[in-house]
């Protein structure tokens, strides 16, 4: 936990002497506090104090990245219990498991494939971060081989899995140059492991049943010099997993216990009662996802299941003080000419693409007014007065619509038909339209109408 | 040094509320349900026991629907044709009570009568043993023109009905408390707007174990996470001790799942979205699972095989940790 100004005065010379620019110690103590200055600028703190608030400022849960030939995961360094209290930062790294015995070819089709896999959601590419081989096989050859051939299709940030470091130590051959997570120390391995570790600047996943004795190992590694952690509470079903890792990022963030302020990775298809059921690895994913893991492992890729997780975490790391929001302006929908349908929505994100996507994808060229409503939607803008009459007709003027279109026909989500009379008074002579409600249904409108 | 774990301890806690009665207690119910309880957040068992666990109500209506996704009309198939048999349905589907959601017209019709409503509410009542949800079409007009005599002619049934808005709850109230039900009230995810409508309920004297609060969410990528934090944020008030919002919460995953392109449509869509019944079951599971994480007491579905996993996910968070 970050030190108050009169605890962080209490480890400085006390000697006012202003080098540092500041007329007090104290002064510059709560500057220091308030991150506005750094400890450097004052040249007679003691090492055992720099040591002390170097230890204080670091986050409570450290950042781990894993690199893999320009593709990088960073998760971690979270400081909030609850998303509302500030946001979360970090999204938490989705990973698919391949296991090394399964044919070298089949290895590179499925990562080909999932690696290739990008979803367009509100304007954003969103994709998986990197792949977990898992020796199951326990062959070194077997295993270096596995790896070599996901390395094979593109270098993305790895999980090299098995207990056994020298199993470990063969996969590493492959991946020079990159920061993979080693998974996992234990009991029985963790000073072979995290030797591998600091040699390869690798990260190092921990493994134990109870927070006792995960905290007992990271403190072993700390000491052995092991500091880019994660954590694996070895439980896999829903409730265990829920209690492991919010005991775990309580204890980071409300009492700054250091051996456990690691991220967390979740088995998200293990141990699943009912082998292969993809619908319980999804629903324990979202939990994971919405419940402080740092790393998921999936054993499943297909779109219609990644998709979903990928939206949610996307969902829960959003700013809740930022929706996201687009330019208001005038849009142009498959190069629209002065003819064509002129249609009004609002600057919230996921309102804007519902829109425009319907409109693109069914190929009409259409105008599309995004107005200024503070990035709510039809009826949140509605409601706090942010997309009314007054405003889309402001908003018409704003952006030049006039001198874009030679018609004056303007068509209104079916939402706020409320709107439509007064709107006709702010647009003398216009005609104002109610489309249909859902954007779905934009385009047979559009053809059945509006372009009658 | 075994580690001291942080352990909340809360002043508050969340109401019970009981939904349906049996014969002995007045109603026809073979049983009923009580949700509610709560002393600590969700599934923090190590904290505090959680009483009761959360459920899954499915949601049928009094018709076939007009607006619902294929794939759920062919999920329940000809049960959707009459409100008993799908509330029978539902019941093997592994619901632990029923939303009836009465539409606004009829098959071909006009408006829906009051006597349609009633008597599909009795159809229902006498097809299944299990407690009852009814939701009115949505309208304020309408709503009260249904619920009022759906409420007279089942009373001492302890059906939870719905739903109050801030501008449209005092008739409902009214019928409630007269013939021995309870309400749903809805407001849109704010906790202030929230504690208000419950306030004003209690005000017209309705007793706060007979209300469930609906605090509106929104599905999976359209507004999931304000629903989410709206739902933790008032969960953590009622622990706190805040009366007014220590009201068991309901919520509708499977409405607002349905309503989005996601789920409901096939054709046409980007091939990243992949197998389409696959997609859309997982849309409503992931929403579910997620207002479950953040304090929801009823999760309302439609499909059967989201029941199924969203039971099964339930079922494992029940499961008390071994102390460790
Ligand atoms: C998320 C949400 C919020 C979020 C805001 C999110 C945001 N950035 O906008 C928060 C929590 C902040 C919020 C606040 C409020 N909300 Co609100 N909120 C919602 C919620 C749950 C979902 C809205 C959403 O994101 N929908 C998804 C988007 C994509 O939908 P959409 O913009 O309408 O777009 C669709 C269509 O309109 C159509 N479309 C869009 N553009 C166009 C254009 C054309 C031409 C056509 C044809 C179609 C079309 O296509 C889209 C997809 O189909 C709804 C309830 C619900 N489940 O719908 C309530 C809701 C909109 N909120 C409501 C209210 C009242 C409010 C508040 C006023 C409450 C209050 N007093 O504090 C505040 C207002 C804001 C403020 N003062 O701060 C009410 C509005 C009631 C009404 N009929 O007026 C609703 C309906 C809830 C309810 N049932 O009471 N809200
Ligand atoms: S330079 Fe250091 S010792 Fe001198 S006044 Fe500043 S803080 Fe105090």
């Amino acid at each position: 936990m970050a030190l108050s100004g009169i605890q962080i005065y209490k480890l400085l010379p006390k000697t006012n002497c202003k080098e540092c620019g500041f007329p007090t110690c104290l002064a510059f103590a709560m500057k220091l506090a308030a991150k506005q200055i750094e400890l450097s600028a004052c040249p007679h703190v003691s090492e055992e104090a720099s040591a002390e608030l170097a230890e204080s400022a670091a986050p409570p849960i450290r950042l781990i990245t894993l690199t893999g030939n320009g593709h990088k995961v960073e998760v971690g360094n979270e400081v909030v219990l609850f998303r509302h209290e500030k946001t979360f930062y970090h999204k938490p790294g989705l990973f698919i498991r391949l296991s090394d015995e399964l044919p070298v070819a089949e290895i590179a089709a499925n990562v080909t494939r999932a690696a290739n896999y990008s979803v367009n959601y509100v304007g954003r590419d969103l994709a998986l971060d990197g792949f977990a081989i898992d020796a199951t096989s326990g062959d070194l050859q077997r295993f270096a081989a596995a790896v070599a051939a996901v390395q094979s299709v593109g270098k993305y940030p790895l999980i090299l899995m098995s207990r056994d470091p020298a199993v470990l130590a063969a996969g590493l051959e492959e991946v020079s140059g990159e920061s993979p997570l080693l998974y996992s120390a234990d009991e029985s391995n963790w000073e072979a492991l995290a030797a591998l570790a600091k040699e390869h600047k690798a990260s190092l996943a921990v493994s134990a049943p109870t927070l006792d004795e995960l905290a007992a190992l990271t403190q072993k590694l700390q000491e052995a010099g092991v500091e880019d952690l994660v954590l694996d509470p070895a439980v896999r079903d829903f409730s265990h997993w829920l209690t492991a890792s919010t005991q775990i990022r309580r204890l980071a963030l409300k009492k700054n216990f250091r051996p456990l302020g690691y991220p967390v990775i979740a088995f998200a298809g293990e141990n699943n009662p009912e082998q292969g059921d993809a619908g319980r690895e999804v629903a324990l994913a979202a939990q994971t996802i919405s419940k402080y893991a740092g790393l998921v492992v999936l054993d499943h890729f297909a779109p219609e299941l990644v998709y979903p997780l990928l939206v949610l975490r996307e969902n829960l790391y959003t700013d809740p003080q930022k929706p996201i929001q687009v330019q208001p302006g005038l849009y142009e929908i498959n190069a629209p000419r002065p003819g064509d349908p002129l249609l009004v929505t609002t600057n919230f994100s996921i309102t804007y693409f519902s829109v425009a996507n319907e409109v693109e994808g069914a190929g009409l060229p259409a105008w599309l007014l995004v107005a200024d409503a503070e990035g709510m939607s039809v009826l949140t803008a509605w409601a706090a007065g942010n997309f009314d009459a007054e405003r889309i007709a402001k908003d018409v003027k704003r952006f030049g619509v006039a001198d874009k279109i030679d018609h004056q026909r303007i068509v209104i989500p079916g939402h706020v038909a409320v709107i439509s009379g007064e709107l006709e008074e702010e647009l003398p002579g216009w005609d104002v339209r109610v489309g249909p409600r859902e954007a779905v249904d934009l385009p047979a409108y559009i053809k059945s109408v509006v372009l009658q | 040094m075994p580690i001291e774990i942080p352990s909340d301890n809360w002043p508050g806690a969340v109401r019970t509320v009981t939904i349906g009665a049996t014969a002995a207690e007045g109603g026809t119910r073979a049983r009923t349900v009580t949700v509610g309880g709560e002393k600590a957040l969700p599934f923090m068992h190590f904290e505090a026991e959680m009483p009761h666990r959360p459920l899954v109500a499915i949601e049928i209506m009094d018709r076939r629907p007009d607006d619902w996704s294929s794939l759920l009309l062919e999920a329940w198939g000809a049960a959707a044709e009459s409100p008993g048999i799908w509330a029978q349905a539902a019941e093997a589907a592994g619901a632990d009570l029923i939303q009836l959601s009465l539409s606004l017209t009829p098959a071909g019709g006009e408006q829906t009568t009051p006597e349609a409503a009633v008597a599909a509410v009795k159809e229902v009542l006498a097809a299944t043993g299990l407690p009852l949800i009814v939701i009115g079409p949505g309208q304020a007009e309408a709503d009260n023109e249904l619920l009022v005599p759906v409420a007279d002619a089942t009373r001492g049934e302890r059906l939870a009905l719905g739903v109050c808005e801030d501008k449209n709850y005092r008739t409902i109230v009214a019928a409630a408390m007269a013939s021995d039900h309870l309400v749903v009230a809805r407001t849109p995810m704010d906790v202030n707007l929230a504690k208000q409508l419950n306030i004003l309920i209690s005000d017209m004297h309705m007793p706060l174990d007979r209300i469930l609060m609906d605090p509106t969410t929104g599905a999976l990528g359209y507004g999931i996470e304000y629903g989410y934090s709206a739902m933790e944020r008032l969960r953590l008030a009622a622990l706190q001790g805040d009366t007014m919002t220590q009201l068991p919460m309901i919520v509708t995953p499977g409405y607002e799942a349905w309503k989005t392109k996601e789920a409901k449509v096939g054709a046409d869509v980007p091939p990243e979205w992949g197998d389409w019944e696959q997609r859309a079951i997982n849309w409503e599971t992931v929403t579910a699972v997620t207002l479950l994480e953040s304090g929801a007491d009823i999760v309302v579905l439609r499909h059967p095989e989201s029941v199924r996993r969203v039971q099964a996910t339930i079922d494992e968070l029940m499961r008390v940790p071994a102390a460790a």
